[in-house]
């Protein structure tokens, strides 16, 4: 997997403006935790596989829900898998699944949001009208429906599915601070300049609600993994034999209190997972903001 | 409050919110026939017959699939003409897979599904806008940071795992206190009788988990956006004002300042309801309630388009009446909409 | 007896950054004292400090006794105490001012019942006589407007009566009328005056505006970087300034009664606009979208410009000239009217014809921050009109220095970013850009009203310098009438989107023929208190009116000083018969010569 390397905290700025933004998230200490638990998360999830002798599908019938030891790190299932294997094969599921849809999201919001905003008239209106139609059905229901139907396509679909209920919000606030952009007298000069619309939209209006975009980025990956995981926990996600942290603490739930380590292990993984790229979030949305602490007349 | 609000201009709040109802009833109408159309796609319920037991024969299929009007070998549009004739011209949204009239079952779990909501949201929001106002207040002292952390948490926390760990605690708690105060499954106790004194508390106390799990959520999402508007307004010069007035604290934060920044909290509050249907498909399942989120996930699992369907239009029914909820506060809140809109 | 406030060596920092330092201010009861300075000075820093105002990151050190007790480091209760009461304030926006979701009466009876005890009605009706008392007209039926419903004017009103309603010993008005347009803020200082004399208050009276101080102060303070540089009465700072600084801001101030020559123009013209006029449709409803009415927002505007000659186009916020604009630039036909632009009629043009058009007509934004893009280098932005006209990279990579050079910044910092500049440089960047691509056309929309004195002056200096160096044409919009004065060579006068007077410069300003023109210019004051005090000032009534209507007749009849003048036959001419603009002159039925500077 190479998406590792796209997190949304890494996208571009200006020079100039990220060694500032940069300097200001370092000086965030619960920003800074959240970023290195990330790193850390990744770590175990990609180099995990290769530490545990366990394949996540291996049954090992002699330690059925044995408790942690030397031999299973974190225990076994009812059916003998080892946990540690079992989990970061999930945790990798997640987090991949987790950041693909953010950054797809986020970049179908902002290319419908902005041409929205920018355009009026008929584009913004039927833009409009299909993000309210989508945000009618509750994105869960619609999904579950047509996952069953996507089986054979597999988690890539899954990720389509998540992506395609994930953006409407998003694209609505570009919308509007493309409505603002738009009458900015930067944009107006490009405009009397004879720049054309849509390197208007490239050049101007998509850097300014950058910082917005990439905010939104992080709450699109916990969002997308609590989607997955609640999906999955139906039986709607990820299949079997794969797992996901959802459907492994799906699995788990019923034996949360008699064998703990089937359960509270992914559990775990997956709390500690969202409140990172919240805090990320947080801590980004607080940097990129020149306004946040406030500045004296 | 010593401002009053009282008698503001009701006269030209309809028209604008008429065109809001009308756009919403087309929403609603291009809503529904989609989600008809999905879920015949999508689902088979020919394949929930051919799996019975005993065996049926391929006429008698045939036969039960045509009598709900989701016989796949009649063609997608002559269906959906029938359902929306149905549906559309008598309210009758057809019989669920089992052959039970699906309004019949609709209504029942209506009530359930809307008692568990309302608690947990009513209680959720009052709290949250409370704690996010507090919190805002006291930006970066250890008590907002500690809320903050706590409300992150809480967000991370998947719905079922929350419940799942109230129940655990709750297990936990009735063990250690050798009593069973706390109660779990279902909406009531199965046989009891009494008065009604015995029945309230009865519902009082099953209510208390499911209620708290979808509060929890509630208050931790909206004291997050409560806190950024209220920073907002913290910074204003009209709170400026007020001090320089000679108002006291408390009046310059509440009657000025919280007031003021809950105008921008109706838009979030639309779209937390979406949140919280999903939720509450969750609640009801783990805390064994009888609501419209069990029947969805049940009624997939059957194939049933009928069911299935009517769930989706429940969802948009109670997404759209919130928005409009929304709208109507949103008019209540900020006199320069109700005018901008006159 | 102790003077009224006492401010002893007031220390402000923000996080530790000095912004106000050792200032000491006394005043007496009944007295004016002008807070002069540019912004950054520290002067609305040390008039929040006064009571205890300022947000929660500044720490103020030194004293201030108002009436002899001091308020540095006294408890919230007793500050509570004497916000509002004994000292009340009148802040600059007057918008952001208020609660936008209380009713301006019912804001104002907060005030009153704030420090009395009285019932609400009272209160309320107390809250419509102070409405009556700042000249709010219907008193009683506006005091149940929320704030968005009044206009600037009538907010700064109702600021000023909130502030009265305590009755209070020191008024600190935070640049009150900054954000007004100069016949409006002719009335808000009069009323403030008026409220001044009927409370018996001191004020303290902070302003950048030197002519808005002369008019008002009997003592003035002039702060530069958090100190007060020198300190005195009107007459011996305006007339006789010891400090360096004080020198230096005078001479930079432009002048609104200095007389100056312009250049007869003589070069063939570059834009012709005849009856010119734009409508907006007026929208209610999110939603559902329907039409409610329409905006006038030009409705009949003629200019002329020939080469080489700088037109300045004036009038009050909403009369249109910023729309006459953007209608010119947008380079399609108009609405209604002509317009041609180097002898090509707007609206005949190809594609191709439009580009090469654009190339010699540029524009110079109001607001250096708003118009450059924060995100781009400022060698990007420079580059831009190049890149539009296809323009490749050696020509530009060679335009670029050069063109940073011209307008007296630093050719290497072509790879800094707008926020790295002061205001000024800014502003600089914003020409560079204009020029890049050799316009003949120079479209400067308000250029210098977001700049500070002293910066106004060298950008003006520059733009001089360039139209001298390059023959540029200026159609400069501007409400500065000071401004214009010094750099124009014809003005035109609109009001509420339509011309009413045009002429060589100087004729105008000395002989100003059309009323609306005369009152406009007398309401401009002047940095001189000795004159300032004894010109006799027309102040038009009320606010403009509705751009949303039609008028039959002339439209500045209803505002119109002449109208009591005429006699019956005579206004009904003015109600029925548009007066007509031919060329230069003035668009009046009644124009006559006045001398009002």
């Amino acid at each position: 997997m190479t998406t590792d390397t796209r997190t949304p905290e890494t996208v571009a700025a200006p020079s100039g403006r990220s060694t500032l933004v940069l300097r200001r998230f370092a000086r965030n200490r619960s920003a800074l935790a959240g970023a290195v638990v990330l790193v850390l998360l990744f770590v175990l999830a990609f180099a995990g596989p290769y530490l545990t002798p366990w394949s996540y599908s291996h049954v090992d019938y002699g330690a059925l829900r044995s408790a942690p030891s030397a031999e299973h790190w974190w225990g076994t299932n009812r059916i003998g898998q080892d946990v540690f294997a079992q989990t970061v094969r999930g945790l990798q599921k997640s987090l991949v699944i987790g950041l693909l849809v953010a950054v797809l999201a986020t970049g179908l919001a902002s290319l419908v949001g902005a041409c929205a905003g920018y355009f009026g008239g008929w584009t913004d209106r039927l833009a409009m009208f299909f993000v309210d139609l989508l945000l009618v059905f509750p994105s869960f229901l619609v999904i579950a429906i047509v996952s069953p139907r996507l089986r054979s396509a597999g988690w890539i679909a899954f990720v389509g599915l998540l992506t395609v209920f994930a953006w409407m919000i998003t694209a609505r606030v570009v919308r509007s601070m493309t409505l603002s952009l738009k009458e900015r007298e930067f944009v107006r000069a490009a405009r009397y300049m004879g720049v054309g619309p849509f390197r208007i939209i490239w050049r101007h209006v998509l850097p300014n609600v950058a910082s917005f975009l990439i905010i939104d980025a992080t709450i699109q990956v916990g969002g997308a993994v609590m989607s997955e995981t609640a999906l999955s926990y139906f039986g709607f996600g990820v299949q079997p034999p794969d797992v996901s942290l959802g459907t492994l603490i799906a699995s788990g739930t019923g034996a949360a209190v008699t064998y703990p380590w089937m359960f509270f292990f992914a559990a775990g993984l997956l709390v500690v997972f969202v409140l990172a790229v919240n805090l990320v979030g947080d801590g980004l949305r607080d940097a990129l903001d020149p306004t946040a602490k406030g500045a004296a007349r | 409050m010593m401002l009053q609000q009282e008698d503001w201009t009701i006269s030209c709040v309809p028209f604008y919110l008429v065109k809001r109802l009308g756009y919403h009833a087309v929403l609603l109408l291009a809503a529904v026939c989609l989600s008809y159309l999905l879920a015949s796609l999508a689902l088979d319920p020919r394949a929930y017959y051919e799996g019975r037991q005993p065996p049926l024969s391929p006429s008698a299929v045939d036969h039960h699939l045509t009598a709900l009007g989701v016989n796949d070998h009649q063609p997608l549009r002559d269906r959906f003409l029938h359902w929306a004739d149905r549906a559309f011209l008598h309210g009758d949204l057809g019989e669920t897979i089992d052959g039970t009239p699906v309004d019949a079952e609709f209504g029942r779990r209506i009530g359930v599904s809307l008692r568990l909501l309302l608690a947990g949201t009513v209680l959720g929001t009052v709290a949250g806008v409370l704690l996010g106002a507090w919190t805002a207040v006291r930006q970066y002292r250890p008590s907002d940071r500690a809320v903050t952390l706590a409300s992150f948490a809480l967000l991370s926390t998947p719905v079922f795992l929350l419940a799942v760990l109230l129940k655990t605690g709750a297990i936990w708690f009735n063990q250690a206190t050798g009593t069973d105060l706390i109660q779990f499954t279902g909406e009531r106790s199965p046989g009891a009788d009494g008065g009604l004194w015995t029945a309230l508390k009865d519902r009082s106390v099953h209510l208390l988990l499911p209620t708290l799990s979808v509060a929890l959520f509630s208050v931790a999402s909206y004291s997050r956006y409560q806190r950024s508007t209220m920073l907002d307004v913290l910074g204003s010069d009209y709170l400026r004002t007020a001090r320089a007035k000679g108002l006291g604290r408390r009046a310059v934060l509440l009657r000025h300042g919280l007031r003021t920044a809950l105008i921008p909290m109706s838009t979030y509050f639309s779209y937390g309801f979406l949140a919280l249907f999903t939720g509450a498909t969750f609640t009801e399942t783990i805390f064994g309630w009888h609501g419209m989120g069990e029947w969805f996930v049940n009624s997939i699992g059957k194939n049933d388009v009928n069911s299935v369907v009517a769930v989706n239009v429940f969802a948009a029914v109670t997404v759209l009446l919130s928005g409009f909820l929304a709208d109507l506060l949103h008019a209540a809140l900020d006199p320069r909409i109700r005018r901008a809109a006159s | 007896m102790n003077p009224l406030l006492e401010v002893t060596g007031l220390d402000v920092d923000f996080d530790g950054r000095a912004a106000v330092r050792d200032v000491c201010l006394t005043l007496e009861r009944g007295e004016v004292l002008g807070l002069v300075g540019e912004s950054g000075s520290g002067k609305s820093a040390t008039a929040l400090a006064i009571l205890g105002l300022l947000p929660g990151n500044a720490a103020v050190r030194g004293s201030v006794r108002l009436d002899g007790s001091e308020l540095v480091g006294a408890g919230e209760r007793e500050l509570t105490r004497i916000r509002g009461s004994r000292v009340a304030m009148v802040f600059q926006d007057p918008l952001s001012a208020f609660t936008p979701v209380y009713r301006i009466g019912d804001q104002i009876a907060e005030a009153v019942r704030a420090h009395r005890d009285v019932p609400r009605e009272q209160a309320r009706s107390r809250a419509v006589e102070l409405l009556d008392l700042v000249g709010i007209p219907e008193p009683a039926l506006r005091a149940r407007a929320f704030p968005h419903e009044f206009s600037g004017g009538m907010r700064q009103r109702a600021m000023i009566a909130m502030a009265m309603a305590a009755e209070p010993d020191l008024i600190l008005a935070d640049e009150p009328t900054t954000a007004l347009d100069v016949t409006i803020q002719a009335q808000i200082l009069d009323v403030l005056r008026a409220a001044q004399r009927a409370t018996g208050a001191a004020v303290l009276l902070v302003s950048h505006d030197l002519g808005v101080i002369a008019g008002l102060a009997d003592r003035v303070a002039v702060m530069r970087e958090g100190r007060v540089v020198e300190q005195g009465t009107a007459t011996e700072v305006f007339d006789r300034p010891r400090a360096p600084y004080t020198r230096q801001l005078l001479a930079a101030v432009p002048r609104i009664d200095t007389p100056r020559r312009p250049r007869p123009a003589t070069g063939e013209p570059v834009l012709t606009v005849r009856g010119l006029t734009r409508t907006f449709p007026v929208h209610t409803g999110t939603v559902v979208r329907r039409r409610s009415g329409t905006v006038y927002a030009v409705d009949g505007v003629d200019l002329d410009v020939r080469r080489g000659e700088t037109l300045a186009l004036v009038g009050e916020s909403g009369s249109g000239k910023s729309t006459t604009l953007f209608e010119l630039l947008e380079l399609t036909a108009p609405e209604g009217g002509s317009v041609e632009l180097f002898g090509q009629r707007l609206g005949t043009l190809g594609r191709a014809e439009a580009r090469a058009l654009r190339r010699r007509i540029q524009i110079v934004f109001q607001d250096p921050m708003a118009s450059l893009d924060p995100r781009m280098p400022v060698g990007d932005i420079i580059a831009e009109p190049l890149r539009a006209q296809g323009a490749d990279r050696a020509v530009i990579a060679r335009r670029v220095p050069a063109l940073l050079a011209q307008v007296g910044l630093e050719p290497a910092h072509a790879d800094r970013f707008p926020h790295e500049f002061s205001g000024g440089q800014r502003q600089r960047v914003g020409i560079a850009r204009a020029l890049s691509v050799e316009p003949e056309l120079l479209v400067l929309d308000e250029p210098l009203s977001a700049l500070d004195v002293s910066v106004q002056a060298e950008v003006l200096e520059l733009l001089r310098r360039l139209k001298e160096e390059l023959g540029l044409a200026y159609l400069l919009v501007s409400h500065d009438l000071a401004v214009v004065r010094n750099i124009a060579d014809r003005v035109s006068v609109v009001y509420l989107g339509r011309t009413v007077e045009a002429g060589p410069v100087d004729e105008v300003f000395a002989r100003p023929r059309h009323p609306y023109t005369q009152a406009l210019l007398s309401a401009v004051p002047v940095p001189d208190p000795t004159r300032e005090r004894h010109r006799t000032r027309i102040l038009l009534p009320g606010d403009p009116p509705s751009p949303t209507r039609r008028y039959d007749g002339c439209r500045f009849r209803a505002r119109c000083p002449l109208q009591a003048d005429l006699t019956v036959d005579e206004r009904k001419r003015c109600a029925h018969e548009v007066p007509e603009f031919e060329g230069d002159g003035a668009a009046c039925h009644f124009a006559r010569a006045r001398e009002v500077l």
